[in-house]
Parts: structure tokens; C-alpha cells; sequence
């Protein structure tokens, strides 16, 4: 991986910005020594890791312009830092950059149940939306797998998806307003507790644009009133692509479940050993489909789709008996990945499919790695296509480690190939940057960065991150400068 | 303007946007051109329309996905997708009988285009959140895609989405990839009367907050109800506040019962099977309470549903005969007003100020409209970011110039 050459003026110039960032924030705020940034020098993947100029938490969204209007009046880069969870590498920190975190900003500021709103600082963790509105059985929809631990800021900036979204939608259809503090330190809020956008929708750009438009201090939220009740049960194939054909049936058939979830047998058989979820071991996959309303509403669901799935002869049908079981069975799911990191080091794909490609890509996953000596397991969202391989690896052999992002680019160029894409959940990153050639045209790159350039014309923020490096703006077309000039 | 410029397929729409560009001229960029009264007028060369570019590409009902070309008719996509019982379920609303065109005409790249939904945006989510992909021409006359036809993807910026609601003045979609979903087996309707607009919206609100999926919520004063084609309701002469549930049949009724329970401080409601339901939510799709006329303008209003009431006593203290209907539980609010010189715009902004929301001006008079500001005026930093996302686009202001805001 090709990393931005970092800028040694300013590394050079490092005391002096240490104390700019004090004098701007306070040196309570700033993370100057070795051992506290050491915190700071990776994310969830990793495979890489920096370490960074300075670390600043501020407690306010002007504290956060205050830093920002430092760093843009001294060219020094930021990284935004939510809970440090991404799987990609967004939060992975440069030599040159300062990062900025926003976990110290976590308060609820506003909660509107008629209007089913919230308002929140952005350094709230994912789960604690849900725990502040639940005394009256209200929640926060999109629930990635680390949602006990990511930031609505780092989701906000991925546009995180979850287990549920087949039926409740991704961060960007749960968000109705952000305020955000741009690069050279302006405060802006776009949209707000309405549910439509004032004139562009930017707020379909902000979310996903991986903290490169700005950073991200307070949002407003939907919230939805939990269903009364939900039930999942278990359905074992004894193929991939018959577990496939029983999730199109199932929604052909016009139901929406609120999440269907895939395991192939490696993935059942680590999971099943530490969640104890009573799954069947002798399938090659299994799908966890989950519904919900009434009692007598799941029941009806559930035996019609029992109904669909019979003629593909599943071979173990296991409907939860009460909620201990239901728990049971999402722990095995929700824990997967960490139970298979027990195991083994792995690289988490992301890719995401049609579904009628399901069963033959499966089995080209299969090949891809054995074909590098690797094993992996399956697990995903397969209502949305939306697969997970996690490829097997020994880190400390260099060699496996490296076969396996050769395994994993060449999985993730067959999700393009049959009309998928690179990432359906986790981000670009570091880790899928020098692939967005296979998903996009030179033409469609140039074009998002020219958008990117409207918030950010100085490349300031998160730099060297989800453009290839070699991607750029023509120099007689400055971009960004027609939004300042103008 | 006696020119139409009508190409066949997106490379013949790339080469004259070329062309254009290269002209230094611009167009007016229409679907059918049924709403093309909305906005400021257009300031354009010539015009071009995508209506030949038509036809559905790709329909996978067991994937809920569907991709077509911009022009293609929306009734044409419908109609299609309840062949297999499905539906656009943000149900996008049609302006064509309110602003004197036909009902059923427009197109898919126009829904998406101008972000248009109905009734079920409150559950299901507008436009904007049923755009899986696009394939476009900007003003430079680049083809670009974005997104695809799955339903998760955060590979590289949104565009797509971010292309929703800018009627135009950033690019020309040529194809759009929506999510659908199933139609539901059974719908019913319960039509509270008689209550004032402050118990409407708090009674829509408790709906909203139940677990029964309310997939609808609308109020309509007693002199709008009047105006009803549907008879049991106009003949109920009070003013309505209609809740909508789909669902299974067993499920619907379950629902309905548990929600009249719920809802029954508000008094006995009427209740609607699923054929006069579909009637009237058909009738609230086309806005036929608030029909052409020249003697009233129209104004849409976009606000959180709490303020609603309060926001509407506020306008009507400035001026007489507002006719208000609430939807989305009255996070949107209707508003026909009589004619005017500036069509209350200053006295709804001001309004707007002090309770919050943001406001567009539908229907008026062409010199109205180029005298106000027809979308809410921007703050002066997002007006700066809105011209800069005009420039990525479309730097030589070839599509709609001046049709949201005079400098864009």
C-alpha cells in the first residue's frame, strides 16, 4: 500500500502546532506524548498503523472549529476520529496530520417523540441512541455489528449499514440533519428536525464522504417504535445456492423480513462453538430470518415462510421457542466475527452482490482463496447482497497476510464483475482505495473529487484516503476555487 | 424558445450537452414538462426533453430492484410493477393536476429528479431513499454512473442520491435503479372528524409513535374535505384526520383494533375497507383537494410536525381564505393562498424564522416567480457550497440555469 508522502515541514514544525493546538484549545485537550497517541495510531484494521502528529478531543462543536481553523490556517492535515471501529482504515492517522476525535462529545441534546427525532452530539456511540429513547420503546435503526462501541460519527461519515436494514434502511435514510465544522473552522448545519432538505440534498453527500467534507459534531436522528415483539428462526440448506433461492423466494413472495442473515458451514461451526446458539452443524448454510409485530402476527409469518422454503427441502427448520432461544441465536450472529478471531486473523470483505449471483459467487470465493492456500468462512446480510468473507490468515507470516489481500481484491473485483459493489457497509478507506478503478471511470473520480474539493479545496482532510492517489483534477480546471472565487 | 432537443439515448444527450457547452449555450432540461411551471423561469436557449430516452432495463422482483431510463412514463413503471405486485413505496406524488397538466404523465427521471413522494415517505422514506443508482451526463457533457442496482453500497460518494431534488440544474439523468417493494395485501384507513388542527397532529403524532407501522397520516380541514371526490368523506362535512394501515389482512385488523383502542379519546372514526382506501389515499396522490386555479397559489411547506399548527396560525394572521392540508403526520403542510403580488413569501419566511422549516413556492404566476424566491433562500455559506456543487457539475451553466436560485 502506497501511503501520501507525509509533509516534513510540517512534521518539523511539530512543537510549534502543539502549542498553536493548546493555545486554540486548551492543553487539557491535546494528546502530545508517545504512550497516549500510541491510542490513536491504528483503527479496526490493523494491519496498518501511523502515528500521529498530535491527538486533540475537543469537548465542544467550537472547539472543534477552533482546531480546525488552526490546522487550516497552518496547512497542517486532520484526521476525524470517531470510536476507531472502522474496518477499512478510515481513521488510520498520518505522520503529518493531527487527529481530531470526537468521543468526548456524547451528550443527548434533544429527544422529540412526537416528532420521533433526536438530537445528539456526534460522539455518542451507536447503541447509546437507542438505550437514551428506549424507556418509551423507541430506537435508533441502523445497528452495525460494533454499534456497543462505534461513534454516530463514524457511521454518519460510512454510512453504516447493519443486520436490519433490509427492512429499516442505512445511516443516510435515518439522518434529517448535521451540523458540521468545515475545514477552514465555518460552523454549518444542513437540514434539521424536517424531513426534507432545504435546496440540494448535501446531506446525501456528507453521509458516507468518509470524513473528507468536514467534521461532524451534533445530527438529528430518526427514531422508530420498536415493534411489539420479534421472533427469528433458523433455516439449514444443505447448498448455498438453495439458501439463496429461499431468501429471493421469500421476498419474491412479498414478505420483508427485518433481517435475513447467511452463514456457511466454517462460520456456523466457530460460531455455534462459543455462542452455544443451538445451530445445525451438519448444514452447508444456514440463513437466521428474523420478523416482527404481534404474536399471532410472527407466527403467521413465520409458518409462510416455512411454507416457501419446504419445497427447496431445508434440512433443519428451527423457529425460536421463546426469547431466551431468540438471544441465543443473534449472539452466535453478532459475535461471529469476533469468535472467528479467536481462531485466526482474518480480512473482513465487504462487497456486496446481486442476489441471483449469490450461490455461484460463493462458490468462486471458495476457489479464490483456496487457490491462495486460505480458508474462509461466510457470513452477511443476504436480504441486501451484502457479503462478509472473512478471509483466514496467519499475521505473522508475512507471506499469508500478503495472499490474503490478493485473495480479498480479486473476491471484491468478482462482486463488480456480476454488478455489485466494492463495499456495501464498511467504507473505502485505505484498504479498498487503489480499487475504486475497478468500480469507477477516471471521469466518475474526477468527478467526486471535484465535489470533495467544494468542502475541502485544500485536501485537509483525511487525505490519501478513497481516490487513488493517482486520480486528479485536471490543474486548468481548479475545482473548489470556483466555490471560493465565485 | 421554438427549439425542443430530444435525444434517443444518453451518448446522443452527452454529444449535444457538448455541444452546448461548447456553444456557451444552456436548455431548459424537462421530463413531459408537466412541472415545469415550478421554479423560477428559465432563462434558457432551447429546450430539451428526456422522453426518448425511455424504456425499463432491468426488473428483478425477487432482488426489489428496478432500473429505467429517465424518460420512461411513471404510470408505464407502475404498471409494470403491480404486474408483479409491487410498488414504488415512497408513492411519489403527482403535481400534474395542481398545476393544470395531466394526472399520470410524468417520468421516473423527473420523480427522482425533484425528489417527489406521497403519503408513505413518513414510514417508508422519500425518493431519496429508494435511488440505488444513476447514470448521467453532466455540463460537461461526461457520462458518469453512481451507485448500482444493489441496496447497500458506500462505495464513493453518493451522487445519485445527491442528484435528488435538484430539478435539473446539475446533470441530466439518463437511466435511475430504485429499490420497489411488495404492494401490501390489505390496506384500511380510520378517519377521525371533526378535530381541531392542534388534536390532528397530535393525534397523528401518537399513530406515528405506535408499533402498528402507520404507513400514512393526513389532515384535512372541513372546507378541504368538502372539495373530496370521494363521497362518504366529503359527506361527513367535518374536517378528517385520516390514519392508513398495511399490512396482511389478519395484521390489519389486528392493528386497527389495537389503534382505535389507542386513538379513542379522538372520538369514533369512519373506517375505510381497502377499495374506498385506495380511493381516497388515489385522491390525496394527486392533490385534488387543491385543483389549478388561477385566482390561488400554492405553497409547500417542509417542518417538524410539532411546530406544525402553531407555524399555520402565524401565516393566517396575515392573510385570509389559507386553505391548510397536514401531511406526514404535519411535517408537511399544504398551503393555498389567493393570488398575490409576492405570494406571502415574505410573510411565510418570516414565519418560517421563528418556528422553523423551509418553504417552496409550487404554483404562481410567472412574474410572481421571478420576483420571489421560490425555493427556500439559502444562508450565505450553503449558497456558496450550492454554487460550487453547481460548478463540479456543470461549470458553463448548461442545464436550468436560475431554475432554484438566481446565481445557480
Amino acid at each position: 500500500m502506497e501511503f501520501l508522502a507525509p509533509d516534513h515541514g510540517v512534521i518539523a514544525r511539530r512543537e510549534l502546532i502543539l502549542s498553536g493546538l493548546a493555545e486554540a484549545v486548551g492543553a487539557d485537550r491535546v494528546i502530545s506524548d508517545e504512550d497516549g497517541r500510541r491510542a490513536y495510531e491504528t483503527d479496526a484494521l490493523t494491519a496498518y498503523k501511523c502515528m500521529p502528529l498530535a491527538v486533540v478531543l475537543p469537548r465542544t462543536t467550537e472547539e472543534v472549529s477552533a482546531v480546525l481553523r488552526y490546522c487550516h490556517a497552518n496547512g497542517v492535515k486532520v484526521v476525524a476520529r470517531g470510536a476507531g471501529t472502522s474496518l477499512c482504515g478510515g481513521a488510520l492517522p498520518a505522520a503529518d496530520a493531527v487527529v481530531v476525535g470526537v468521543s468526548k462529545m456524547n451528550r443527548v441534546l434533544d429527544i422529540d417523540f412526537a416528532g420521533r427525532t433526536v438530537r445528539v452530539e456526534s460522539g455518542i456511540t451507536n447503541l447509546a441512541i437507542s438505550a437514551a429513547v428506549s424507556p418509551e420503546g423507541f430506537f435508533y435503526a441502523p445497528d452495525p455489528s460494533s454499534q456497543l462501541a462505534c461513534t454516530l460519527a463514524g457511521n454518519l461519515a460510512m454510512n453504516s449499514g447493519g443486520a436490519h436494514c433490509l427492512k429499516y434502511g442505512v445511516t443516510t435514510n435515518n439522518v434529517l440533519g448535521v451540523r458540521m465544522v468545515m475545514m477552514d473552522g465555518e460552523i454549518v448545519d444542513f437540514g434539521g428536525p424536517q424531513l426534507d432538505p432545504e435546496g440540494y440534498d448535501f446531506l446525501a453527500l456528507i453521509v458516507g464522504s468518509e470524513g473528507q467534507f468536514g467534521i461532524i459534531t451534533e445530527a438529528t436522528v430518526r427514531i422508530i417504535k420498536s415493534a411489539e415483539g420479534a421472533r427469528p428462526m433458523m433455516l439449514g440448506f444443505d447448498s448455498a445456492a438453495k439458501a439463496g433461492m429461499c431468501v429471493a423466494r421469500i421476498i419474491g413472495s412479498g414478505i420483508i423480513p427485518v433481517a435475513i442473515e447467511f452463514m456457511d458451514r466454517p462460520a456456523i461451526k466457530v460460531c455455534e462453538a462459543f455462542a452455544k446458539a443451538g445451530y445445525p452443524l451438519d448444514v452447508e448454510a444456514l440463513l437466521i430470518v428474523e420478523v416482527e409485530g404481534s404474536e399471532e402476527e410472527i407466527s403467521e409469518r413465520l409458518a409462510q415462510i416455512v411454507e416457501i422454503a419446504r419445497p427447496l427441502n431445508p434440512s433443519s427448520v428451527t423457529v425460536a421457542d421463546g426469547d431466551e432461544q431468540a438471544a441465543r441465536i443473534w449472539k452466535g450472529r453478532k459475535a461471529a466475527f469476533g469468535a472467528i478471531g479467536r481462531l485466526s486473523d482474518y480480512l473482513c470483505m465487504d462487497g456486496t452482490i446481486p442476489l441471483s449471483a449469490l450461490g455461484q459467487v460463493l462458490d468462486d470465493i471458495t476457489s479464490i482463496c483456496k487457490s491462495h492456500g486460505l480458508k474462509v468462512a461466510n457470513i452477511f446480510h443476504a436480504g441486501d447482497g451484502n457479503l462478509h468473507p472473512l478471509i483466514m490468515y496467519e499475521a505473522n507470516d508475512r507471506d499469508a497476510a500478503h495472499r490474503a489481500e490478493l485473495a480479498g481484491a480479486e473476491i471484491l473485483k468478482l462482486c463488480v464483475k456480476v454488478g455489485g459493489c466494492l463495499t456495501g457497509e464498511h467504507g473505502v478507506g485505505v484498504e479498498k482505495r487503489d480499487l475504486m478503478h475497478v468500480q469507477f471511470t477516471e471521469t466518475e473520480l474526477v468527478l467526486q473529487l471535484r465535489i470533495k474539493a467544494v468542502f475541502d479545496p485544500l485536501d485537509l482532510l483525511n487525505a490519501g484516503k478513497v481516490f487513488p492517489l493517482d486520480v486528479k483534477v485536471a490543474p486548468d480546471e481548479p475545482a473548489g476555487d470556483a466555490a471560493h472565487a465565485a | 424558445m421554438n427549439e425542443i432537443l430530444k435525444p434517443a439515448a444518453d451518448w446522443e444527450l452527452q454529444s449535444m450537452v457538448k455541444q452546448l457547452a461548447a456553444r456557451n449555450l444552456s436548455i431548459e432540461l424537462v421530463g413531459n414538462g408537466t412541472k415545469r411551471s415550478v421554479g423560477r423561469p428559465v432563462n434558457a436557449s432551447m429546450a430539451m426533453t428526456t422522453t426518448g430516452i425511455r424504456g425499463i432495463s432491468l426488473y428483478e422482483p425477487t432482488e426489489l430492484v428496478m432500473s429505467a431510463r429517465a424518460g420512461t412514463p411513471l404510470s408505464q413503471i407502475e404498471v409494470e410493477l403491480a404486474g408483479r405486485g409491487q410498488m414504488l413505496p415512497f408513492e411519489p406524488i403527482d403535481l400534474g393536476p395542481a398545476l393544470g397538466s395531466y394526472a399520470g404523465s410524468q417520468t421516473i427521471g423527473a420523480v427522482f429528479a425533484c425528489n417527489l413522494s406521497g403519503a408513505r415517505r413518513i414510514t417508508a422514506g422519500a425518493a431519496r431513499d429508494h435511488l440505488l443508482g444513476v447514470v448521467g451526463v453532466n455540463g460537461r457533457g461526461d457520462i458518469f454512473k453512481s451507485g448500482g442496482r444493489v441496496m447497500k453500497n458506500v462505495t464513493g460518494l453518493d451522487i445519485a442520491r445527491g442528484l435528488t431534488g435538484s430539478w435539473g440544474t446539475l446533470a441530466a439523468m439518463t437511466e435511475v435503479t430504485f429499490k420497489v417493494l411488495p404492494m401490501p395485501d390489505d390496506t384500511a384507513t380510520l378517519v377521525f372528524t371533526g378535530l381541531t388542527e392542534d388534536l390532528a397532529v397530535e393525534l397523528m403524532c401518537a399513530a406515528m409513535g405506535s408499533p402498528y407501522e402507520v404507513s400514512g397520516t393526513v389532515h384535512l380541514p372541513q372546507t378541504l374535505a368538502a372539495r373530496l371526490l370521494h363521497d362518504d368523506l366529503r359527506m361527513a362535512a367535518r374536517s378528517l384526520t385520516a390514519i392508513r394501515l398495511e399490512n396482511f389482512p389478519r395484521s390489519v385488523a389486528y392493528r386497527k383494533g389495537r389503534l382505535k383502542e389507542r386513538l379513542k379519546v379522538y372520538g369514533p372514526p369512519i373506517e375505510l375497507d381497502q377499495e374506498s382506501s385506495l380511493r381516497f389515499w388515489g385522491e390525496l396522490r394527486r392533490l385534488s383537494v387543491m385543483p389549478y386555479g388561477s385566482q390561488t397559489y400554492l405553497w409547500r411547506i417542509s417542518t417538524a410536525p410539532k411546530v406544525a399548527p402553531q407555524l399555520v396560525n402565524t401565516i393566517r394572521r396575515h392573510m385570509d381564505n389559507v386553505e391548510t392540508m397536514y401531511d406526514w403526520s404535519g411535517g408537511l403542510v399544504w398551503l393555498e393562498i389567493p393570488a398575490s403580488a409576492d405570494a406571502g413569501a415574505s410573510d411565510i419566511r418570516r414565519a418560517l424564522a421563528t418556528h422553523g422549516g423551509y418553504a417552496t413556492l409550487v404554483r404562481a404566476d410567472i412574474g410572481v416567480r421571478e420576483s420571489v424566491d421560490v425555493f427556500q433562500p439559502l444562508n450565505p455559506t450553503i449558497e456558496r457550497l450550492s454554487r460550487g456543487l453547481k460548478s463540479a457539475f456543470d461549470p458553463s451553466n448548461v442545464f436550468n440555469p436560475g431554475r432554484m436560485y438566481a446565481t445557480i
